[in-house]
């Protein structure tokens, strides 16, 4: 049986701060993302070559799906929603390594990255509506809906963070009971599964940030 | 009874009752969009989008539970 998945391994103190397992992974990724990243864009070309050519397919999708998604133009939101996307990817399938933990498979990561989205809704829609229009917006479309807008605010923020928490982790979990239970080649199955849920649960959690982003730079009830 | 027991029933209880509301409804959602897409196949791809939104949006009731079920187990303030 595993420790709590609640809980997550300090791995050392850096002064004040304890710095965790899932900390340390995230900053692998970031190094490896960023790395891979500079080194495919180091020389763009207008015939791509294959690397260039994988870049141009990865963008030009996510950026296609956002465009389905909020129905407008998509290069205010790529920048955020695209690393979003690329870096869930990455941080879900993670756990298949040997001997990583997915960092998402704790409450931390989804947590933080709930709140950039949190935050990020409201500076989309204050650029958009201004701070007048966008406040307003919460009394809309009675004074009296007021407080239910502000608590959905709220509670789609937890549930984004959840959603991603719980199926991240109880995937790692049930893989852990499998190989604790059955041994060798019993628990491959479930990690396929486990990649397509790793993927799906980036591509909703992706989604869904562009709807509520789109949502609140919605100008549409001022025209 | 030993509380730890009752925390292990009750985590049991959770997930096993929570996640018959959502299954009932993930079925029916699955089944309304493929009688859509079967209707329209044109529009499959904005109903399949849609239905993945509106499936983790189900699934989120489900994962509720096995939160609280894991709270129970692993953060019970009375078992200590």
């Amino acid at each position: 049986m595993q420790t709590s998945p609640l809980t997550s391994t300090v791995l050392f103190h850096l002064g004040p701060v304890t710095i965790t397992r899932p900390v340390v992974t995230t900053w692998v990724l970031i190094i490896v993302l960023t790395a891979a990243c500079w080194l495919v864009t180091r020389r763009l070309k207008a015939l791509p070559d294959g690397r260039q050519a994988v870049l141009e397919i990865v963008v030009t999708g996510i950026a296609a799906q956002i465009e389905d998604v909020i129905r407008k133009d998509s290069r205010p939101f790529l920048p955020l929603l695209g690393t979003l996307f690329i870096f869930l990817v990455a941080a879900n399938l993670s756990g298949l390594l040997p001997g990583v933990e997915a960092p998402t498979s704790k409450l931390e990561t989804p947590a933080a990255l709930a709140l950039i989205v949190f935050f990020s809704v409201h500076y989309f829609g204050i650029r958009a509506r201004g701070l007048r229009g966008y406040l307003a917006s919460f009394a809309k479309p009675k004074l009296i809906m007021l407080p239910l807008n502000i608590l959905s605010e709220l509670t789609r923020t937890f549930s984004l963070m959840l959603r991603l928490f719980g199926n991240i982790m109880s995937g790692e979990f049930i893989i852990a009971l499998i190989v604790a239970l059955a041994g060798l080649f019993v628990p491959i199955p479930l990690m396929a599964l486990e990649i397509l849920i790793g993927i799906v649960q980036a591509y909703i959690f992706t989604v869904l940030a562009a709807v509520f982003i789109g949502a609140a730079a919605d100008t549409f009830e001022e025209r | 009874m030993d509380p730890k027991v009752i925390a292990m029933i009750g985590a049991a209880l959770a997930v096993s009752i929570g996640s018959i509301g959502p299954a009932l409804a993930e079925g029916r959602a699955v089944a309304a969009a493929m009688d859509a897409i079967a209707r329209q196949p044109e529009a499959a791809g904005t109903i399949s989008r849609t239905l993945f939104v509106g499936l983790a949006m189900i699934e989120t009731m489900a994962i509720y539970c096995l939160v609280i079920a894991l709270l129970l187990l692993f953060a019970n303030p009375y078992t200590g």
